[in-house]
Formats: C-alpha cells, sequence, structure tokens
C-alpha cells in the first residue's frame, strides 16, 4: 500500500527519526535558535557551538517533530559539525535547491563532501510531498538563525 | 455516477433505511465519486476542518451567476432585484435555521472567526473596562481566543479559562467559581473542534445570565450536527461558518440579540451600513446592515441558504443519528486497535475523533493513510491549548459528516493497521 512512500521514509531515515543524534543541550553552546512551524506544532531548538575562528565544533538539537523534521535535525547537527558557518550555509541552499527545484543538478554541490550530500539527497524524497518540505528544512533554517544570531525562526 | 465497488457494497445493510439513505446523500456530492492515488476511492474525514458541497449548493451558486446576478440592494434594475431576492432569502433561511427572533438578527460575516472579531470589537471596546472578565474554556478554537487578547492589549480586560477534566469533559463546578459580578462575557465554543466534547450551553447561559454577563456561542462544529435553537437555548451571540455546513467558503453568520446588536457601534466603515453620509457627520443603519460595509459575498449567501435547505430536507435529527452510529462504530474500532490512545472521550461528544498512534507522528500518519486515500486532519487544530492540556503537540483527527459510512471507518482502521506495521 505504501510503496511509494517508502523513497522518502527509507530506513535511514526512520532510524535517525527514532534514535537522533546529538538530541541534547550542550552547556557550551554558543548560540542557539528555537525553530517552530505553525502548521503542524512542530518546536525545535538547535544549539551550535563555534570556535573561535567561526568553526561549528559541536551542533545539537532538543524538540519534537514527524519522523522527517526529527531525522533532518538529526542529519543536519551530525553534517554541519566541523564545517564552517558558510559551508553549513552553502550545504543548506543545496539542500533547499533538492527539494523544491525541479532541474537541480547534484553536480552543483561539486564543491561539497559526498557524505553530507548523500544524506541529503536521501531526504530530499520531500519534494514529492511539498506540503513536508517545511518539515525538512525546520532544522536548517533553525541553524542558520542560530549562527546568524535570530533566537525565533518560524517556516512560515 | 461512478461509484467504487466497496461504497456500492454497504448500501445492502449499513446505514441505509428509509428515513436516510446514505448511499443517495453520497451521490448529491460529485467529489466523493471521484478517485485518487490510482483507483482509491476519496475517503473525506476532515470535515471538521471544512465540509464536501452537495451538487444542490454548487448549482444554486452557478444558477445565480448565470441567470440573475447583480451587486444587491443598490440598483433599480431586475437583476438587482433579483440578486437582493436570493440574498435576503438566505438571511431568512439563516434566521429561521437557528430560530431567531428577527431576520434582524442574522448578520453575514466571512466566517466564524470574522464573527467573533466582530464582536470582540464593537461590543467588546463599547461595553468593557479594565478589570472586566472575559471567560473562555479551555477547548476553545484560536479564533476565539486569540481576538479576545487582542481586546485585552487594548482594554486591559481580565480572561479566565474554564478547566476540562482528562477525558475533555467541561467542568461546570470550576466554571461557577470563576464566574464574578465582574464577568461580562462568557464566549465558549458549542462543540470542541479537537475533542469533539459537547458543552452543556443552556446551562452555562443560565449561570451566566444569573451574573449578568452575555453568552457568546462558537457553534462552527455544532450546526452541522444538531439542530439548534438560539431562543431556547437564551444565548446572546451564535456564530458559525458556511463551509463546514456544507456551504461554500467566504460565508458565515453572527447571529445577535436585535437589542444588544443595535446598541453596538459598527465595525467597519463603507457603504450599506449607512443611513446618511456628510463629511460632518454619518448615521448608521441598524442591524444587521449596520455590520455589513461593502458588497457582501453574493453567490456564498445564496449557497449557504442551499446547504441549510439541503440539511434540512434531510433532517437535522437524521444526521445526527447516523453521525452518532458512525461516530461509535469508529470510537469502538479504534479503541480495539492496538496503539491507539483517543483524545477526548466526553460524556457528550459529536462525531469527532482525535487519537494518536503509538509514538507515530500524525504528520507521519496523515501522510501515511492519505496514501490509502483517507483524508483526516492532523495537527493542533488551531487549539494549541487543548494539546498542551493533553500533552501532545499534534493528534489525527476524523471527523465525520453525513455522507460518511461505517465501510469508510474499516478504510481508515486498515490503513492505521498497515501504517503502524511500517513503522515497528
Amino acid at each position: 500500500m505504501f510503496d511509494d512512500l517508502r523513497d522518502l521514509y527509507q530506513e535511514v531515515i526512520l532510524d535517525h527519526g527514532k534514535s537522533p543524534r546529538n538530541f541534547r543541550r550542550p552547556e557550551d553552546a554558543t548560540c542557539l535558535a528555537h525553530g517552530n512551524n505553525p502548521v503542524c506544532g512542530d518546536t525545535l531548538v538547535v544549539y551550535i557551538t563555534q570556535d573561535d575562528s567561526g568553526k561549528i565544533t559541536d551542533a545539537a538539537f532538543q524538540g519534537q517533530g514527524c519522523a522527517i523534521s526529527v531525522a533532518s535535525a538529526s542529519m543536519m547537527t551530525d553534517i554541519v559539525k566541523g564545517k564552517t558557518v558558510e559551508k553549513a550555509n552553502r550545504l543548506f541552499e543545496g539542500f533547499h535547491n533538492m527539494c523544491t527545484r525541479d532541474d537541480f543538478n547534484v553536480a552543483e554541490l561539486a564543491d561539497c563532501d559526498e557524505d553530507a550530500i548523500d544524506r541529503l539527497v536521501m531526504l530530499s524524497g520531500v519534494k514529492e510531498f511539498p506540503i513536508r518540505v517545511k518539515c525538512a528544512t525546520l532544522a536548517w533554517h533553525t541553524m542558520q538563525a542560530a549562527v546568524n544570531g535570530d533566537q525565533e525562526t518560524s517556516t512560515e | 455516477m461512478n461509484k467504487s465497488s466497496s461504497v456500492v457494497e454497504i448500501a445492502a445493510g449499513d446505514n441505509s433505511t428509509s428515513a436516510f439513505d446514505v448511499e443517495k446523500i453520497r451521490a448529491d456530492f460529485p467529489i466523493l465519486s471521484q478517485k485518487i492515488y490510482d483507483g482509491k476511492p476519496l475517503v473525506y474525514l476532515d470535515n471538521g476542518a471544512s465540509a464536501q458541497k452537495p451538487r444542490q449548493v454548487i448549482d444554486a451558486m452557478s444558477d445565480l451567476y448565470e441567470t440573475r446576478y447583480s451587486n444587491v440592494h443598490r440598483g433599480v434594475h431586475w437583476t438587482s432585484q433579483q440578486s437582493t431576492n436570493a440574498y435576503e432569502a438566505g438571511r431568512q433561511k439563516a434566521g429561521a435555521f437557528l430560530n431567531a427572533a428577527s431576520d434582524n438578527e442574522i448578520i453575514f460575516t466571512s466566517g466564524a472567526t470574522e464573527a467573533i472579531n466582530l464582536v470582540a470589537a464593537s461590543w467588546g471596546r463599547a461595553n468593557l473596562k479594565a478589570g472586566d472578565e472575559v471567560i473562555l474554556t479551555h477547548m476553545e478554537h484560536h479564533s476565539n481566543i486569540v481576538p479576545w487578547q487582542l481586546l485585552r492589549q487594548e482594554k486591559d480586560i481580565v480572561i479566565k479559562v474554564v478547566p476540562i477534566d482528562d477525558d475533555g469533559n467541561f467542568l461546570f463546578d470550576e466554571f461557577e467559581k470563576l464566574l464574578t459580578d465582574k464577568t461580562k462575557m462568557v464566549a465558549v465554543t458549542h462543540v470542541s473542534n479537537a475533542l469533539g466534547t459537547i458543552v452543556p450551553v443552556a446551562d452555562v447561559i443560565k449561570a451566566a445570565h444569573a451574573k449578568g454577563a452575555l453568552v457568546l456561542l462558537d457553534g462552527c462544529q455544532a450546526v452541522p450536527h444538531q439542530s439548534v435553537d438560539v431562543q431556547a437555548l437564551g444565548a446572546d451571540f451564535y456564530v458559525f461558518s458556511g463551509h463546514k455546513l456544507y456551504g461554500p467558503t467566504g460565508i458565515g453568520i453572527l447571529w445577535g440579540r436585535e437589542d444588544i446588536l443595535n446598541a453596538m457601534p459598527p465595525y467597519q466603515g463603507g457603504g450599506e451600513m449607512i443611513a446618511s453620509v456628510t463629511f460632518e457627520k454619518t448615521t448608521f443603519q441598524k442591524a444587521p446592515h449596520r455590520f455589513e460595509a461593502g458588497t457582501p459575498a453574493i453567490a456564498e449567501v445564496v449557497g449557504l441558504g442551499a446547504a441549510i435547505d439541503y440539511v434540512n430536507a434531510i433532517g437535522l435529527d437524521n444526521i445526527a443519528a447516523h453521525e452518532h452510529d458512525v461516530l461509535q462504530y469508529a470510537t469502538e474500532r479504534l479503541q480495539a486497535m492496538d496503539g491507539v490512545t483517543i483524545i477526548g472521550n466526553a460524556r457528550e461528544k459529536a462525531a469527532i475523533v482525535s487519537f494518536v498512534l503509538e509514538d507515530i507522528h500524525p504528520h507521519d500518519v496523515g501522510t501515511f493513510i492519505d496514501r490509502a486515500g483517507v483524508a483526516v486532519r492532523v495537527g493542533h487544530h488551531c487549539a494549541q491549548p487543548v494539546m498542551d492540556r493533553f500533552g501532545v503537540a499534534a493528534t489525527a483527527r476524523a471527523s465525520f459528516g453525513l455522507y460518511n459510512t461505517r465501510a469508510e471507518v474499516d478504510t481508515l482502521v486498515d490503513a492505521l493497521e498497515e501504517t503502524r506495521k511500517f513503522f515497528s
């Protein structure tokens, strides 16, 4: 019955949704932001720790949401760890394009690491479910808000 | 009409009586004969958000546009007279539907949201002062919370909230404790959109009136499911939206007692609502026109009138009995399912079942059962305080209408079982 949902709800995503990585509040976080999706009530807090050069040394989150939004937050925190803010933003831009643009070509992210791209491609299955794109991008919006110094963000 | 085999099958014994023929009713709703996702019948269980429209409503609106449309209350020409007649007939139908004492008590708004905002802005600004109290319940829709909060910012009024118990019952004793001499307005839902709880509004009105407070009832989830008599209830304001009553969007009703309405200042200024205008002084019409500035939603009023005719022809008592049967069946089947928790088990309930399925987020549940053709609402139902009360961020909600069947409940339950298997 649900064959066409398996592209989106893959094992890896279900696993991240059930057992999210980096689901904690780091004591030494240098910035944080609250993200919420007023349509569905998903809420999360993203904690980012940056070193003096601005590099992201730790990323974590807490909150609640659907399998897609929790998996996305889990993967996002894994992905941005160890990256510069510029690189994290670049990956978000690429992911957003993946989820929304029909003509997206993964070659556009040739400058990014393959492991990150593979994970994002997996999540980009939400493209077929436009109403759920916000679920997948909420954590990324919130990460961006945190490093930009905005305390609140919303997908609306 | 192209009907699915599964729908035809149930006509034999289920829900089909001489008084209420659900198959005949389903045939009135063109959208229900559609197949989605490669041949699955559409199982529409999101009536609490908005109901589907019968051919009679669609035709009434098309007919107006095709044969006699014009602006109302303005022209001397034939079309204007015809449109005005059709428009005012809609007011009469709405008045009779609620058993209003006069059609002047029926004000057309864009929906229940605007109706409540109108009362809060017009009656509230004119009558409330700092320290006055407005009582709401814990299960209000945001549209009956936020207008009062906006008024609180301006007037420094006090908002009190009647609690509910773990089953979603309105706690009458607690309500009585909240009532004081400062209580000026009790604004409560007639039926909770998130839980289905039917509030004992007649008793609420008696207790509120004893303290000199007025009562506004949000009837959005009540009028599609039961007959309402505002005079017998003794209410002061009653609001509902047309689109939940099988009518069009963009039209709603504010009913208010005529003496109260005529003492209220205008809500919006413009054409239609004035008696005379000069740059020095403008005088206003009485209700209802005082509150209907600008060109109204003419075809929508006609559509709402057709929707009222439609449910009246079937009979709200028959509709209530049918929906009660479907509700009971759905409740039994969901209760029997592993992993389902029903949120809201009030003693008196309308045809709404909110539930959660294990720890699977309602959005994931909604996406999965959608693929089986089943439409339910997932989320906070614009009632976040009640979600907080039950410690959930969201629920899935099946809300039934007059065209739903036990067979559709079976489809829902089967889809939920499949979803559970997928996530286990």
